[in-house]
C-alpha cells in the first residue's frame, strides 16, 4: 500500500471521492449559469433554447453541491457553526456564505423572476395540489401586467449581471480552497482558481449541451442546430483556454523542477497515469477537442454533428471529473516529505464509498426532472394564453 | 423508593453517563498558572536520540492515542553519500517499539517528530470554525467539542502531525501535554526520554536553559521556507530531513 516513506498519519487519505464530487458539481453549476448568462447579458440569441434549462440545471446541481461535504464531515450536526461562528481566515468558512449568496440572491431569484409570469398563469389554470404548489411559488404576487413584467425583466438582467461575477466567485473560490494550501505543492498555485473556473465553464456547457440534446430526443422534438452549434463552439473555445492554462501549469512545473517535482513526476507516471494521462488528457481533453475542431473545420452533416457533440460532451465530462480526481486524490497520494506514496482504497457501500457517490451524482438529475415537470423550460411550447378569468392587476 | 421496570430502564443510561464522569475524575485546577507568562516550544537534540521509542509509547499512554495514529513518532534516516537529498527513511509503527537492526552503508540518525506548535500555523488559519486555535502561551490545540471533522487542517499541516481520531471523529494532534505543563510538569515524551533528547522549553522564561542552548548550537526548525513560525527546535538537524 505504501511505497517509500510516508509520515505515519498520511497513509490514510483525509479527503475521499466525496470531496472529488464537490468541485465537480460546483463546477457544473457555475458553468451552466455562465452559459445561461450568454443569452441574458451578452444577447447570444442562438443559445436561447437552453436558457431556462441551463438555469434549472444550475439549481439542481447547486442544491446537491453541499451534500457530499456534509456527508464527509466527522460531525455533520455541527456544520451550521460555519454560519454562526465562521473563522474569517479560513477559505472554507466562506463557502457557506458564497453558497447561500449564490443560491438565494442569484439563482433562485433569477429563476423566479424569469418564471413568474408562467407561475401566475399556471396557478390559475391548474387544479388540485399542482395549483397549491404554483400558488405558493407566486409568493403572493400575481401581478403580470406589462409594467410588472418589464420590471421583472430589468431585475432579472441586473441579477444576471451580478450573477456572472458570483458564479466566477463560487468556483474560483473552490479552486482557492486547494490553491492556498502551501503545505501541498500539487495544490499550491495561484493558477488553481483560474484553472478551476475555466474547467467549470467547460463542464457546465457540456452538461447543458447533453441535457438539451437528450431532452429533445426524449420529447421527440427537433434539436435546434443553430443553438447546439453555438454552444459547441463556445465549449471548444473555453476548452482551448482551459487546456492551455493546464498545460502552462504543467510546463512550468516540469521546467522549474523544484523539490517536489521528483515526487509528482513519479506519480504522474505511475499512480496517476491512467486517471491523468489517459483519462484526463487523451480521452477527456484531446479527443473532444479534436472532435470539436472537426466540426469547426469541415462541413459535417447534421446527424453526424449531433453524434460528435454527444460524444465530445460526454468525454469532456469524464475528462473534467478525472481532473477533479487528480487534484483531490492525486494531491494526497504522495508524502509531504516527498519520500513516498500511498494508495487510495475506495469502499463501495460505505459512508464515503462509491455507492453514495453515485447516488449523489444521480440526485441532481432527479431534482432536475422534478424541476422540469414543475417549471417546463421548453422554448417550443406555446406561451401560456392569458385566459379571461385571469385577474390582471394594473391593467 | 419504588421503581418500575420502565423507570429503571430509563435511568440506566443516565446512570452510566454519570458513572463515566465520576471515573474520569475532576480535572486538577492550576490556579497559579498565568498563560501570558509563557511561550512554549520544544528542543529536540538529534545527536542524543537513540530511537528507543519511549516517547512514542509514553505519548500514546498519556493521551490515549488510537492505534495506528501518532501525536509523536520517530523516523530513522539513512543518508547515502551518493544522494544527500533523498534519504531512505523508515518508522515502523511510528518507532513505538524501537527499530529493527538493519545494515545500511549511509549516515544514520533518528529524528523525533511532533506538532511544531507553529506561531503562524497553517492549520489554525484554515479551520472553518476556529476549533483549532493557538493559546496565549503558544500551544496549538483542538477543541474537540467544536471541531466539524472536515480535515482541512490535516491537509494544511506541512509536517503530517494531524489525524482524524476515529473514535471522536475530530481532528487530533499533540497538545504539548497542556494538561501537564500548566501544572508545572513536563510533557510525557520529555519525562520518558532516557537521554534527554527532548526538552520542553519556555521561551518567555529568561531562566530557561533553552536561551543559552539556542545561542551556542546549530539549531534549525523543519521546513523553515514555509514560514510557519515552528517552535520545535532541532539541534544537529541534517539537511536531508524533511
Amino acid at each position: 500500500m505504501v511505497q517509500g516513506y510516508m509520515y505515519p498519519n498520511e497513509i490514510e487519505l483525509a479527503w475521499s471521492i466525496l470531496i472529488v464530487l464537490y468541485p465537480f458539481i460546483t463546477g457544473l453549476v457555475a458553468g451552466a449559469f455562465i452559459l445561461a448568462s450568454l443569452e441574458r447579458v451578452f444577447r447570444v440569441e442562438a443559445v436561447k433554447p437552453t436558457y431556462r434549462l441551463a438555469l434549472l440545471t444550475a439549481l439542481a446541481f447547486l442544491l446537491v453541491a453541499p451534500m457530499p461535504l456534509q456527508l464527509h464531515l466527522g460531525h455533520p450536526e455541527r456544520s451550521f457553526e460555519m454560519y454562526l461562528t465562521p473563522h474569517r481566515t479560513s477559505a472554507m468558512a466562506m463557502f457557506g456564505f458564497v453558497y447561500l449568496w449564490y443560491l438565494l440572491a442569484v439563482l433562485l431569484l433569477e429563476i423566479w423572476l424569469d418564471y413568474r409570469r408562467d407561475i401566475v398563469l399556471l396557478s390559475q389554470q391548474t387544479t388540485g395540489w399542482r395549483r397549491l404548489i404554483y400558488r405558493v411559488l407566486t409568493l403572493g404576487s400575481s401581478n403580470i401586467s406589462e409594467n410588472a413584467l418589464y420590471i421583472d425583466e430589468r431585475a432579472g438582467y441586473i441579477i444576471t449581471v451580478i450573477g456572472i461575477p458570483s458564479a466566477f466567485l463560487l468556483h474560483g473560490y473552490v479552486g482557492f480552497i486547494f490553491g492556498s494550501v502551501k503545505a501541498n505543492p500539487w495544490w499550491s498555485s495561484p493558477m488553481m482558481p483560474v484553472v478551476f473556473l475555466f474547467s467549470a465553464m467547460v463542464s457546465g456547457i457540456a452538461v447543458v449541451l447533453l441535457l438539451y440534446m437528450f431532452s429533445s430526443w426524449y420529447r421527440k422534438q427537433t434539436v435546434d442546430m443553430r443553438c447546439v452549434d453555438t454552444i459547441a463552439r463556445y465549449m471548444f473555445y473555453t476548452f482551448i483556454i482551459d487546456f492551455s492554462l493546464e498545460m502552462l501549469d504543467l510546463v512550468h512545473r516540469i521546467y522549474e523542477a523544484d523539490e517536489s517535482f521528483r515526487s509528482l513526476d513519479f506519480m504522474v507516471h505511475t499512480k496517476l497515469y491512467f486517471s491523468q494521462i489517459v483519462l484526463q488528457i487523451y480521452i477527456g481533453t484531446l479527443t473532444p477537442l479534436a472532435l470539436l475542431a472537426l466540426t469547426q473545420l469541415f462541413k459535417i452533416g447534421e446527424k453526424a454533428r449531433k453524434r460528435i457533440y454527444s460524444v465530445a460532451g460526454s468525454l469532456t465530462l469524464i475528462g473534467i471529473f478525472a481532473m477533479r480526481w487528480n487534484v483531490v486524490i492525486g494531491g494526497q497520494l504522495f508524502s509531504k516529505s516527498f519520500l513516498g506514496y500511498t494508495t487510495y482504497k475506495i469502499g463501495f457501500v460505505a459512508k464515503e464509498g462509491l455507492l453514495p457517490a453515485i447516488a449523489l451524482m444521480l440526485l441532481p438529475l432527479a431534482i432536475l426532472w422534478v424541476l422540469v415537470k414543475l417549471l417546463p423550460p421548453w422554448p417550443d411550447r406555446k406561451p401560456l394564453a392569458r385566459e379571461d378569468r385571469v385577474l390582471v392587476h394594473g391593467d | 423508593m419504588n421503581l418500575t421496570r420502565r423507570q429503571l430502564l430509563l435511568l440506566l443510561p443516565a446512570a452510566a453517563v454519570a458513572w463515566e464522569s465520576v471515573l474520569a475524575g475532576t480535572p486538577e485546577a492550576s490556579p497559579n498558572y498565568k498563560m501570558t507568562e509563557h511561550w512554549w516550544g520544544m528542543l529536540i537534540d538529534i545527536s542524543k536520540c537513540i530511537g528507543c521509542g519511549n516517547c512514542v509509547r509514553a505519548c500514546a499512554t498519556e493521551n490515549d492515542v488510537p492505534e495506528g495514529y501518532f501525536r509523536t513518532w520517530v523516523e530513522r534516516y539513512d543518508v547515502s553519500d551518493d544522494d544527500l537529498v533523498n534519504p531512505a527513511v523508515d518508522s515502523p509503527d511510528g518507532g513505538k517499539e524501537g527499530f529493527p537492526l538493519i545494515q545500511r552503508g549511509g549516515k544514520n540518525f533518528f529524528v523525533p517528530k511532533m506538532c511544531n506548535h507553529c506561531a503562524d500555523s497553517p492549520c489554525t488559519q484554515v479551520c472553518p470554525v476556529g476549533a483549532t486555535f493557538i493559546t496565549p502561551d503558544g500551544v496549538v490545540l483542538v477543541d474537540k467539542k467544536y471541531c466539524l471533522g472536515c480535515r482541512y487542517c490535516i491537509q494544511a499541516c506541512p509536517y503530517g502531525c494531524r489525524f482524524l481520531n476515529p473514535k471522536t471523529n475530530t481532528a487530533e494532534k499533540c497538545t504539548l501535554c497542556y494538561h501537564r505543563i500548566t501544572k508545572g510538569l513536563t510533557t510525557a515524551c520529555c519525562e520518558n526520554c532516557p537521554t534527554g533528547a527532548r526538552q520542553l522549553a519556555d521561551l518567555k522564561n529568561p531562566k530557561d536553559p533553552i536561551h543559552a542552548f539556542l545561542r551556542t548550537h546549530d539549531v534549525q526548525v523543519l521546513k523553515p521556507y514555509l514560514a510557519t513560525g515552528a517552535k520545535v527546535f532541532y539541534n544537529d538537524l541534517d539537511g536531508s530531513v524533511r
